[in-house]
C-alpha cells in the first residue's frame, strides 16, 4: 500500500463512494477509511432508492445544483456501470384543497429548477393513469424524469471503479484524530496512521463528529431523522407505475408510494428525529400507521402480504442545504448534511469537490482508460443471471439468486463481511420468505466468509 | 406396427410442482393406477419437502405403519414414488404457470418449457416472518424460522445460537424446542403474543418438563441487537416491560401457502387461503392444473397431506381416463364473516362425476363457539354446532350445499352463542 495518499476520503456512503470515484478517474491516489465492517453501513443503508430530478429542491441551492448535475450524469453512466435504472415518472398528488393550492408555486419552482417537463394534470387524467388510486385524489402534476434505481448497487459499483483504478478501501477504520502540519495531513485512526495531502469528510450522519476531530469544529450539528419503510409483496407492485409522491412540507418529502428496481412495493418514510445516530429500528405501530397511510391512497393494498420492514437515518442538521465547507488551508474539506437526495446527488457533489480541490493543491489528470467493474445487475425489470448459461442453480428462489451471483460477491474485490452485506449484493434473503427457505445453503456457502457466521458446527451432526 | 423413438420421449401426463409429502403421494399413487409419465419439478437439491428437517416423531404412522422420524418418512415417500416409475427432477424450478399445463422451467443446465396434461401445484407453507407479523426493533443477525434452524441443524448439522427465544406457541414451535434438545440446548422462553399458546393445551405440562418459561398475552415484542440478537422486549400480560436476554429468536408458525406461482399466474386466488380457488375435485380455475397439500391452507399435518394427495391422484386418474361428466354448473362458496379464515372448497361443480370430497374445510380466525350457518341469500341451507380455535382442523359435510341449485352463492357465516 502507498504510504502517501493525495486524498483520504472518511466514510464509504453513497457520497464517499461517488467521491472516490470522481477523484480517482481524475488521477488522484485516494484511500477511503470506513469504519463499519461494510460500506454504506450509515445513512446510505436503508432509502427510498429514487433518481431525483430535483423539482422541489430550494432554487439556486448548492442541493439543486449538485441533484442536477448528479442526475445527468447518473443517466449518462449508468449504463456502462451495468447499473439498472427504470424510468418510472413521479406523480405528485394533492389530497385535499390546502394541497391543491399548493401545487401552481410547486411547478413554478421546478420550471426555476430547470426541470421543464412538470405538467399539471386533472384528477380524471391521474385516475386513468394509476387507477387503483383512491378516488379521493382532487389533483397533481407529473414529473416525468424520476427514476427508480438500486442504491446499493449504485454505491458499489462507484466505490468497485475506484478500486479497480487503484483506491484503497480501509473497512473496520475509524478515523480518531488528525493533524495537519507541513502541508499535509497525519490521520490517526482506529487501524493506524495515515498520511494524505487532502482529506475529505464524507462521514455522513457523523460528519459534524469528524469535523470537530480534524478541525476542532463544525458549522452543523446532525440530528438524525429516521425514515420508516414497508415493503410490500411483488404482487403489489402492479398496483402503481409512476412514483407517487405527496405535496412536499418543510420538513420532509412525506410518503412515497413507489415500485422498487428489484419489484416490490415501497411504502414510506416516516420522518422521526432522533438522537441515536445507530438506532434504525422499527416499531409496529408506525409501521402499521404507514401501512393504514398506504391503503388511504391505495384500498387495494389492503390485500397484499409485507415482504419487509426497514428503517433509514437521514443526516439533517439545523440548516436546510447541503452543507460543503472547504478550509483551502489545511487541505480539508467537508461534505456535510447530505440529507434526503444523497443517492441523487452524489456525482454532483463529487465534481463539485473536485473542482473545489482543483482550486487548491491538486491537478486533474484523468485517466486516459480507466477500468470498469463488473457489476451484476440485480433489476427485476432487466436479464437477470438466472436466465443465464452456467449460473450454479438458483439458491435464493424468491429472488432468484444464481450460486455464481453469491460466489462473485464473497470472492470480488470487495467481499461483504456480513450476512446484511452479502443482502445488498444480491438480494439473497430478501424476497417473500425471508431466509425460510434458503438459510441453510446460504450458511453453508458463506463459511469462513463472514465476521460472524451464520452456524458453526455442532457435535451432535 | 409404429415403433416408439426411443430419443422420442413420451407426453407427460401429469407434471407435480414440489415433491413434498402431498406431491410425492400423489406421484406415487398416479404410477399405481397405471398413468404412463408422472414427473416431478422439485428446486431443492432433494426431494421430500418440509419432513426432510424435520429431526423428531411421529412421522408415518398411518401411511406406513411405522413410527419415523421426518428424514426417514421424507426418504420413503421419495422411494416409493422412485420404484413405481415417477421421473423426479431435483433442482428444477418452475418459474412462471401458462394456461392450459405448459409450465416454464429453471433448470441447472438452462430454460426449458414443459407441457403436461395436467399440472398438481404442491409447493406447501412456509412460516410468516417477523416483517410480517410486524415485530420492531434492529434488524440483526439470529433471528429465523423454524424451518431455516430445523435446516441448519438436521442438514447442515450446524449450531446458529445457544439460548434462543421462541416467538409463537404453534406446534412447530413446540418442534422448534426438539430442534433444540437435539442441539443439547435450552431455550430461554416461548413468547406469544395471543392471550394462550395456540397449540393445544395438553401440551402445556411438555413445557413444565422442558424447563422452558411461557409469556403468553405480551405485547410490543421488539428485537433488539446491533450485530447479532442481544434480547427481546415486550410489555408482558400484566403490562410490565422486560427485557429477556438471548442469543438468536425463533420466529416461528403463523403458516401462509407457499403461493408465489399462484400469484403471477392466471390461476384464481382465495385471498382467505391464500391457496388456489379449487373445486372438490382439487381442479383450479384453470381444469387443466391441480392442487393438493398445504398449498391449498395453513397447515394440516403431513399426513393428512399424504392422504390429500391419494385422493387427489384418484380424482386426476378418472379425469385422464377421458369419461365425460355431464356438468350442470356450478356453486360458489365464500365468506366474509370476520371470524373464518377460509373455507375449502371455493367452487362446487355440479355434475355426475362422482368421487368428489364429501367435507368441506374451515379456517378460523379467532377462537369461536356458536352456530356456523351456511346460506343462500335469505335461505339457510345448513346449520352446525362450532366450539373451535383457529389453527384446528374443522370439517363439515358438504352435501346440503351440494344440493342447492346450479349458481347459487353459498356464504358461510358464524354466529355466537
Ligand atoms: C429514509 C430515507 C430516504 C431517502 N430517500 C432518498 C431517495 O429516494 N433518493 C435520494 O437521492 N436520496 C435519498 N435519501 C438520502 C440518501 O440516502 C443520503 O443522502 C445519503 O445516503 C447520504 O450518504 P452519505 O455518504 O453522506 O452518508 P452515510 O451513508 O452515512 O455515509 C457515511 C459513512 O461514514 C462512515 N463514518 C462515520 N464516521 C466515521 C469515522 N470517524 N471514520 C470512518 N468512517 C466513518 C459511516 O460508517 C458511514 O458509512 C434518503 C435517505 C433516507 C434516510
Ligand atoms: C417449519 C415447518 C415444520 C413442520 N413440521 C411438521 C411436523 O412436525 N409434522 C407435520 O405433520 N407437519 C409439519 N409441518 C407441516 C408441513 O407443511 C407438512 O408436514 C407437509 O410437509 C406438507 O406437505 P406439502 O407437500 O404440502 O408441502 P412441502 O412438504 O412443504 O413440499 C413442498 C415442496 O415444493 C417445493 N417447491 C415449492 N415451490 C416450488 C417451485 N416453484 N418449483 C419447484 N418446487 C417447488 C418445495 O421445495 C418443497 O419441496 C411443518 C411445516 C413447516 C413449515
Amino acid at each position: 500500500m502507498n504510504n502517501k495518499f493525495d486524498i483520504a476520503i472518511v466514510g464509504a456512503g453513497v457520497v464517499g463512494c461517488a467521491m472516490a470515484r470522481q477523484l480517482t478517474l481524475c488521477g488522484a491516489t485516494v484511500l477511503v477509511l470506513e469504519k463499519a465492517v461494510d460500506v454504506l453501513d450509515g445513512a446510505s443503508k436503508g432509502n427510498s432508492a429514487i433518481l431525483h430530478t430535483g423539482f422541489d429542491a430550494p432554487v439556486n441551492s448548492l442541493e439543486q445544483s449538485c441533484i442536477a448535475s448528479g442526475y445527468a450524469n447518473y443517466l449518462s453512466h449508468a449504463a456502462e456501470l451495468n447499473l439498472p435504472i427504470l424510468k418510472s415518472g413521479a406523480l405528485v398528488l394533492a389530497w385535499d384543497q390546502q394541497q391543491l393550492a399548493q401545487l401552481p408555486e410547486l411547478i413554478d419552482k421546478a420550471h426555476a429548477n430547470g426541470v421543464n417537463d412538470v405538467a399539471r394534470l386533472t384528477r380524471e387524467e391521474i385516475l386513468a393513469r394509476e387507477p387503483n388510486l383512491a378516488p379521493s385524489v382532487v389533483g397533481g402534476f407529473e414529473v416525468p424524469g424520476e427514476y427508480l434505481i438500486d442504491p446499493w448497487a449504485t454505491a458499489h459499483a462507484y466505490l468497485l471503479q475506484a478500486i479497480a483504478n487503484g483506491t484503497e478501501l480501509l473497512r473496520g477504520t475509524e478515523v480518531l484524530d488528525g493533524e495537519y502540519t507541513n502541508g499535509y495531513w497525519n490521520l490517526k485512526t482506529s487501524a493506524g496512521d495515515f498520511v494524505a495531502d487532502h482529506v475529505i469528510n464524507c462521514a455522513g450522519l457523523y460528519g459534524d463528529i469528524v469535523d470537530q476531530r480534524l478541525v476542532g469544529e463544525s458549522c452543523f450539528t446532525i440530528t438524525p431523522r429516521k425514515g420508516q419503510f414497508v415493503v410490500f409483496d411483488k404482487a403489489a407492485s402492479d398496483l402503481t407505475t409512476a412514483i407517487l409522491l405527496p405535496v412536499p412540507t418543510k420538513k420532509t418529502k412525506g410518503v412515497v408510494v413507489c415500485r422498487t428496481i428489484f419489484g416490490n412495493l415501497l411504502l414510506g418514510p416516516t420522518a422521526e428525529d432522533q438522537t441515536s445516530r445507530v438506532d434504525a429500528s422499527t416499531n409496529r405501530e408506525a409501521l402499521l400507521a404507514l401501512r393504514d397511510r398506504g391503503i388511504d391512497m391505495i384500498p387495494k393494498l389492503e390485500n397484499f402480504d409485507v415482504t419487509a420492514a426497514y428503517a433509514g437515518l437521514r443526516p439533517a442538521c439545523e440548516h436546510s442545504d447541503y452543507q460543503i465547507r472547504h478550509m483551502p488551508d489545511q487541505q480539508y474539506i467537508c461534505v456535510g448534511s447530505i440529507r434526503s437526495t444523497g443517492l441523487s446527488g452524489a456525482l454532483g457533489i463529487a465534481q463539485y469537490v473536485n473542482k473545489l480541490l482543483v482550486e487548491t493543491r491538486f491537478s486533474n489528470q484523468p485517466l486516459t482508460s480507466p477500468v470498469i467493474p463488473d457489476v451484476d445487475r440485480l433489476s427485476n425489470y432487466h436479464p437477470r443471471d438466472w436466465q443465464d448459461q452456467n449460473n450454479g442453480g438458483i439458491v435464493c428462489h424468491c429472488e432468484s439468486v444464481t450460486r455464481r451471483e453469491i460466489m462473485n460477491a464473497l470472492t470480488g474485490p470487495m467481499p461483504p463481511a456480513s450476512l446484511q452485506g452479502l443482502k445488498r449484493r444480491t438480494r439473497v434473503c430478501m424476497g417473500r420468505c425471508q431466509g425460510f427457505y434458503c438459510t441453510a445453503e446460504l450458511a453453508k456457502m458463506t463459511k469462513g466468509y463472514f465476521e460472524l457466521p451464520l452456524g458453526v458446527q455442532h457435535e451432535n451432526s | 406396427m409404429k415403433i416408439a423413438d426411443a430419443n422420442q420421449p413420451s407426453p407427460i401426463d401429469v407434471a407435480i410442482v414440489g415433491a413434498g409429502s402431498a406431491g410425492l403421494a400423489l406421484a406415487a399413487e398416479l404410477k399405481r393406477s397405471g398413468v404412463t409419465r408422472v414427473v416431478m419439478l422439485e428446486r431443492e437439491k432433494t426431494a421430500g419437502g418440509i419432513p426432510r428437517h424435520c429431526g423428531h416423531y411421529p412421522f408415518g404412522i398411518r401411511e406406513y405403519g411405522r413410527l419415523l422420524k421426518g428424514p426417514d418418512y421424507a426418504k420413503r415417500n421419495v422411494d416409493t414414488a422412485v420404484k413405481l416409475g415417477v421421473e423426479i427432477r431435483n433442482e428444477v424450478s418452475v418459474t412462471e404457470l401458462h394456461p392450459q399445463g405448459r409450465l416454464s422451467l429453471f433448470t441447472p443446465s438452462g430454460l426449458e418449457s414443459l407441457q403436461a396434461k395436467r399440472v398438481v401445484l404442491c409447493t406447501g407453507v412456509r412460516e410468516s416472518s417477523r416483517s410480517q407479523r410486524f415485530i420492531g426493533g434492529d434488524r440483526p443477525l439470529g433471528v429465523m424460522s423454524t424451518a431455516a434452524l430445523q435446516s441448519l441443524v438436521y442438514l447442515n448439522g450446524m449450531h446458529p445460537f445457544s439460548r434462543p427465544i421462541i416467538l409463537g406457541s404453534e406446534l412447530v414451535s413446540f418442534s422448534a424446542i426438539e430442534t433444540c434438545r437435539h442441539l443439547g440446548i435450552r431455550p430461554v422462553a416461548m413468547v406469544e403474543e395471543l392471550d394462550r399458546v395456540i397449540a393445544q393445551k395438553t401440551i402445556l405440562p411438555y413445557l413444565t418438563l422442558r424447563g422452558v418459561p411461557l409469556y403468553a398475552g405480551v405485547h410490543e415484542p421488539k428485537i433488539i441487537g446491533k450485530k447479532h440478537v442481544e434480547a427481546l422486549a415486550f410489555v408482558d400480560a400484566d403490562g410490565k416491560p422486560q427485557t429477556i436476554e438471548t442469543d438468536g429468536i425463533i420466529v416461528s408458525g403463523r403458516f401462509r401457502p407457499e403461493a408465489s406461482l399462484l400469484l403471477a399466474s392466471h390461476l384464481e386466488l382465495d385471498p382467505g387461503s391464500g391457496g388456489p380457488v379449487i373445486d372438490q375435485f382439487g381442479q383450479c380455475s384453470d381444469p387443466s392444473y391441480y392442487s393438493a397439500g398445504n398449498l391449498l391452507r395453513a397447515a394440516e399435518t403431513s399426513g393428512w397431506c399424504w392422504r390429500e394427495g391419494v385422493s387427489t391422484a384418484k380424482r386426476i386418474v378418472q379425469d385422464l381416463s377421458s369419461a365425460h361428466y355431464e356438468v350442470r354448473g356450478y356453486i360458489r362458496l365464500s365468506t366474509n364473516d370476520p371470524a373464518i379464515k377460509f373455507a375449502l372448497p371455493q367452487r362446487l361443480v355440479i355434475s355426475n362425476r362422482p368421487g368428489g370430497m364429501t367435507d368441506m374445510q374451515i379456517g378460523l380466525l379467532k377462537p369461536s363457539r356458536g352456530v356456523l350457518k351456511a346460506s343462500c341469500g335469505s335461505q339457510c341451507v345448513s346449520v352446525s354446532k362450532i366450539n373451535s380455535r383457529p389453527m384446528r382442523r374443522i370439517l363439515r359435510p358438504l352435501a346440503d350445499i351440494l344440493a342447492t341449485a346450479p349458481g347459487s352463492d353459498v356464504q358461510l357465516s358464524f354466529e355466537e352463542s
